[in-house]
């Protein structure tokens, strides 16, 4: 008999413990970015390292996983992620967000409700919401160390100075568990409130900056405002192309060179639901 | 009779075989203006730093009346309270703006940062604070949304102090602070700053080598040379009837001071 080409889910056993117990750490703080000794992967930084490194230090072969890619299954990189745990972990696969036990994300939160059975992955380029007003890595770990969040403010007063309300419609800071900022991953600022008192259990990576961080299930997520500014979720005027959705994250596809566009839900997965539960009906 | 506001004793700070600062002490009362003067490398901004808690002293003590009355030695202070400390009851008025300010954010919001970091959550105040204080320090009010990057040096400098008062602070370190602009610009500026300092009842340390700016803003004085203390007194004493020698080679240097 041949040796398996790979060690289960790519990873070699040690480096999984490794993570495993940044995970652990990362859960027991909620919002911390514990620092972790992030592997080179067989893909570039930036696809989601690590995202894939969290996966791949949780799986077991009974899990069914799902990758998306701005809510999207069929794009390069969910495929080529879920080809990848395919084959170095012989995992089940879907597309459907119910089916799933882990959902390995890129920018996007599931639109149909997580349950307390799953576990929502992200891929984080840039763990560190202080980074836009302080450079240091030093300042900002103390910063964090001793709740100065002051400056996060200061972004969004910049925002209002500017535009006449919070302009940043995407990787909107949010406070965790009333203690630690986070950068909720570039996921958009629609997704910040589904963060709040979820079911499941939220864990972020970030290869190339080594970090990782968590949000336990049922935990107080909260984005940050002004009282006169509060937030608010982004809203559309224009309703999903396909299925008509009109409570979803739309993406905005241009279809001619005459400007000619369209709006259809980013989370295809609840789209092509919505389609198949509307062609049931009109059957019967 | 309370405690001073601030008082110094012993301090010592050695680089190497070099003695930055050499057993300094004194005391800062309330409202007080000191002027720390000499030559350059004599040690005046080491002595700023470690009276404001930047550098780490090598043996003596600077002692703080808080808001509430206690003194406290800065060395028993936590790193969270003595940062806390930083940004409310005190200030620091950098030569170099772009040290003291968020060069890339607007006026508005460096000098509402304060502010923010003390827990103010209503935009409208903020910037209300922001336009109240950009006109005290004479800047137009159409230009709080533009960035440091964009001012004048002079301007810099005024909008430096205005995001450095806007927390009413009780004690304010300058470092040099009219360094580096000329001289009409320096004018306006000593004369803004004489006039905040005594409204606001401004404690201040003013680090600089230029005797004609501790005259007009301090009202006493400290000249350090080799990194001791040569000679102290009130201002116009030190300047009209120096004492050390030295004192008097820098008084007569200049041209009436």
């Amino acid at each position: 008999m041949t040796a398996r080409p790979y060690n289960f889910a790519y990873l070699d056993e040690q480096t999984k413990r490794m993570i495993r117990r940044a995970i652990l750490k990362a859960i027991a703080i909620p919002g911390y970015q514990v620092p972790f000794a992030s592997r080179e992967m067989p893909m570039p930084y930036g696809w989601g390292t690590g995202g894939v490194q969290v996966t791949a230090a949780i799986i077991g072969p009974d899990d069914v996983l799902k990758v998306i890619d701005q809510g999207a299954d069929d794009t390069t990189n969910a495929v080529s992620i879920r080809a990848f745990f395919a084959k170095t972990a012989d995992v089940a696969t879907t597309t459907d967000t119910t089916q799933a036990t882990i959902i390995q994300t890129r920018h996007r939160v599931p639109e149909t409700p997580l349950s307390g059975e799953q576990i929502l992955v992200y891929q984080v380029p840039i763990p560190e919401p202080l980074r836009f007003l302080e450079p240091r890595e030093t300042e900002t770990r103390t910063m964090h160390a001793l709740a100065e969040y002051g400056v996060m403010h200061v972004k969004l007063y910049e925002d209002i100075a500017r535009h006449g309300h919070i302009a940043t419609t995407y990787a909107y800071p949010a406070r965790v568990a009333d203690r630690y900022i986070m950068d909720p991953s570039p996921i958009p600022k629609f997704d910040n409130p589904k963060l709040d008192d979820c079911p499941a259990l939220q864990l972020f990576g970030a290869g190339r900056e080594k970090r990782i961080y968590a949000i336990p299930p049922f935990t107080r997520v909260v984005s940050l405002d002004f009282e006169d500014h509060p937030f608010e979720r982004t809203k559309f005027d224009a309703a999903c192309e396909f299925c008509g959705a009109t409570d979803s994250f739309l993406d905005e596809v241009v279809i001619d060179d005459r400007g000619g566009r369209m709006f259809v839900c980013s989370d295809t997965d609840y789209c092509e639901k919505r389609r198949a539960a509307k062609t049931k009906d009109v059957a019967q | 009779m309370t405690a001073p506001l601030l008082s110094v004793r012993g301090l010592c700070k050695r680089y190497g075989a070099i003695d930055a600062c050499r057993d300094i002490s004194f005391a800062l009362e309330e409202g007080e203006a000191l002027a720390i003067v000499g030559e350059s490398g004599s040690g005046k901004t080491t002595l700023l730093n470690l009276v404001a808690g930047a550098l780490q002293a090598d043996s003596g003590e600077v002692v703080y009346r808080m808001r509430d009355g206690a003194a406290r030695a800065l060395s028993s202070l936590s790193e969270a309270e003595r940062r806390a400390l930083m940004r409310t009851d005190w200030g620091f008025v950098h030569q170099d703006a772009s040290r003291g300010l968020r060069m890339n954010v607007s006026a508005g919001g460096n000098i509402g940062e304060r502010l923010m970091a003390i827990g103010d959550r209503h935009y409208g105040r903020i910037r209300a604070a922001a336009l109240d204080w950009l006109a005290r320090v004479e800047i137009a009010a159409q230009r709080v949304d533009d960035p440091p990057s964009t001012y004048s040096g002079g301007m810099r400098q005024r909008l430096q102090i205005a995001r450095n008062l806007v927390t009413g602070p009780r004690l304010v370190f300058m470092d040099e602070p009219t360094g580096g602009l000329d001289v009409s610009v320096q004018a306006r500026l000593l004369d803004l700053l004489r006039g905040l300092i005594a409204d606001m009842g401004l404690a201040a340390i003013i680090v600089t080598h230029d005797l004609a700016v501790a005259r007009l803003l301090s009202h006493r004085m400290l000249v350090m040379k080799q990194g001791e203390v040569i000679e102290s007194g009130l201002t116009d004493r030190v300047l009209d009837d120096p004492q050390a020698p030295y004192t008097q080679l820098l008084v007569s240097s200049v041209l009436a001071a």
